[in-house]
């Protein structure tokens, strides 16, 4: 398994503190290969979106543990569409009822991680969803 | 690889099920059995004694139970009150209150940045008038009441002496606590405004004003639970906290506080996790260690100012999702521990807290725990029943060194303070954080029903789910204008003007012009909006 050469955001949108999976997962697909950023807490979701964009990334992961993951994915979404840029796959971790799931995917969530799972498990379902896209090309 | 709905599935690794781990998992390697010679404390100091490992008080439990006290918090000011009275009836001792993001973080809820979060994860509370509400029909100078609240501690505590002046509590009737711990903000959990300096002053400002002003009250509570919960092992959430202890003693000298006077009102806060035995002793260390340094190196005199008091929180990320009845069980070991390690005050986390805000049903089995472990255990009929054990003493010893020698690792680096600036306890709680994720994947550290023990097919969700109102926020923002409508404008920006004027000036203590804009219904985001004019905004060191 490999993520060599790709770029991926990891990103803590709206007011959550929690930074430990965010965190966790950054330095897991670092290990993998993948040059990661962290944007660090509290950034709106248009701030994501447009990081995403200029630095050319592959995939965003966002990491929410309040409960609003739903309304901050679903913006983050948006914001990426407004910037031409719904062709970067969206990841959401944290504390997600399985019940929101399908809502999470229609809104174009690519796969939801919980503390649950193991790290390998998240970097390979990252991997696959990654490399996938680039063979579709 | 996926389940049903999609979803990733967890792994089960392989567990021995014959298997006993030999070491704890603060990395100490525990031998087959600990004999009498090995404990070397032949005459250890009774309960009450310096340097109070057995406990602070001489006759423990005896004199008063610890305070039960359930975190609780959602919505605004109404649907809280009403689960406060119904932990109340049910027989808690103490309210906690748990306040939303936007609150915590210094927000209004009619910011852009705080819509999606009003009322999520705590009550939202931007005014007296919604605190009012809060503690309607609550007696305040009856009842001890927490605040977890750290960038804003200064405006809520502020806020809290506004609503007694209101009712008519003296002040000097009030009890409880703030945690108004900003250090560990920055580490752990987030909630931090200003630049680490300005933080500091303002807790200061808070401790020395509480001194006087409301003499029963904790203005602070030192919390290593949020790097613990991280991921850190029990005896660096000791080294931590007591280091940023340090950090706080250090400022409140230094602004001219008597050490032993302010030292009586600091109290700690922490997490119990499972390791029954690590937890038990990490408290006995702690107790040792703290009396130990602000005896011999702040040269406090007065015994009640050597006593180290916390309170603990039994549950958080030592919780599952998975299996979630299993919880019950792991926070009454952990009630347990807790209790043999001496705590003043106890929250129990409810089953489902791993996942949603708990139920009405969740939140009275959690508080049930405490109920049973206090009345049908007998645990707390004598004071420290495990001192003397060979290996409580044993282990306790270990700990105390390998706390210290952190502490000392932290002191290497300049302090509390400056390691945190420079994101380095940060760096650290990464870590840790994920070596533990990684000990768990690997199953060297069993979690049942995670990593162990999976029924096939099992689903990771549960029943009931607590759902918050979706027009909360919308109702929220109405009352607010609605304050904002009634309220005397000329009142708000003079008290804000006085509040910016004082904020410039480092000697003054601020809390008198919080108390101030509180009674004039000033928001507790235009208080921080005025406030960080003056002082900016913290800038995240992020070092992965």
């Amino acid at each position: 398994m490999s993520l060599r050469g790709k770029r991926i955001l990891i990103a803590k949108p709206g007011l959550d503190g929690h930074d430990v999976g965010a965190k966790v997962i950054a330095m897991a697909l670092r290990d993998a290969g993948a040059e990661v950023i962290y944007t660090g807490l509290r950034k709106a979701p248009e701030m994501i979106a447009r990081v995403a964009v200029e630095e050319d990334m592959d995939a965003v992961g966002l990491s929410i543990l309040t409960g609003s993951h739903k309304e901050l994915a679903a913006e983050t979404i948006r914001c990426l569409g407004e910037l031409g840029a719904d062709d970067v796959p969206v990841f959401v971790g944290g504390t997600i009822p399985a019940q929101d799931l399908p809502e999470l995917k229609r809104a174009g969530v690519r796969d939801v991680f919980t503390a649950a799972m193991s790290i390998d498990d998240v970097v390979a379902a990252i991997d696959r969803a990654i490399g996938a896209q680039e063979t579709g090309r | 690889m996926t389940d049903a709905t999609g979803r990733t599935k967890a792994r089960e690794t392989e567990t021995d099920p014959e298997r006993v781990s030999t070491t704890t998992p603060s990395g100490i390697e525990v031998p087959e059995v600990v004999t009498a010679v090995m404990t070397g404390r032949p005459d250890l100091e009774d309960p009450g004694q310096y340097p109070f490992t057995r406990g602070i008080f001489a006759n423990g439990y005896r004199g008063r139970l610890w305070t039960f006290r359930q975190y609780s918090g959602f919505g605004s000011g109404e649907e809280t009150n009403e689960r406060y009275r119904f932990l109340l009836e049910r027989g808690q001792t103490g309210l906690s209150v748990a306040l939303d993001l936007p609150t915590q973080c210094g927000y209004d809820p009619d910011d852009p940045i705080a819509r999606a979060e009003v009322g999520k994860v705590g009550v939202s509370l931007s005014n007296l008038a919604e605190m009012e509400i809060l503690f309607d029909g609550i007696d305040l100078g009856g009842i001890s009441t927490s605040f977890t609240i750290n960038g804003t501690a200064a405006i809520i505590y502020a806020m809290y002496l506004a609503t007694a002046d209101k009712k008519g509590v003296a002040r000097d009737k009030l009890t409880g606590t703030i945690q108004n711990d900003i250090l560990k903000e920055y580490v752990a959990r987030g909630t931090w405004i200003f630049p680490v300096r300005p933080s500091m002053r303002l807790i200061a400002d808070t401790v020395l004003y509480s001194n006087d002003e409301t003499p029963r009250f904790n203005p602070i509570s030192i919390a290593g639970a949020h790097v613990r919960d991280a991921g850190v092992t029990a005896t660096d959430e000791i080294a931590y906290t007591l280091a940023n202890g340090l950090a706080y003693v250090d400022e409140l000298t230094r602004r001219g506080g008597d050490v032993n006077r302010f030292a009586q009102r600091l109290s700690f806060f922490f997490y119990v996790h499972m390791d029954f035995f690590e937890e038990v002793c990490k408290f006995r260390a702690a107790r040792r260690i703290w009396a130990k340094l602000l005896k011999e190196r702040y040269g406090v005199t007065d015994e009640k100012a050597l006593m180290f008091r916390f309170g603990v929180v039994c549950g958080g990320s030592s919780l599952t999702a998975a299996q979630p009845y299993n919880n019950i069980v792991r926070v009454g070991i952990e009630n347990m521990a807790a209790v043999l390690g001496g705590a003043q005050s106890i929250f129990t986390c409810a089953y489902d807290e791993a996942f949603q805000i708990p139920t009405e049903t969740s939140a009275e089995i959690a508080l049930r725990t405490q109920q049973i472990v206090a009345h049908e255990s007998g645990i707390a009929r004598t004071v420290d029943p495990l001192g003397g054990s060979y290996y409580v003493e044993w282990l306790t010893d270990r700990m105390e060194e390998q706390i210290m020698r952190v502490i000392g690792e932290i002191e290497a680096m300049g302090g509390a303070v400056r390691a945190i600036e420079e994101g380095r306890i940060q760096l650290m709680t990464a870590k840790a954080a994920h070596r533990r994720k990684r000990a768990q994947d690997r199953g060297e550290t069993v979690v049942v029903g995670v990593n162990a023990f999976r029924n096939p097919g099992e689903d990771q969700d549960f029943g009931e789910v607590f759902r918050l109102d979706p027009a909360l926020s919308r109702r929220v923002i109405e009352k607010l204008q609605a304050v904002k409508d009634r309220r005397d404008g000329k009142a708000v920006s003079k008290s804000l003007e006085k509040l910016e004027k004082a904020a410039a000036r480092d000697s003054e203590n601020l809390l008198p012009y919080l108390i101030e804009c509180c009674h004039a219904y000033v928001t507790v985001g235009e208080m921080v909006v005025t406030l960080k004019k003056q002082w900016g905004e913290f800038e995240e060191p992020i070092r992965l």
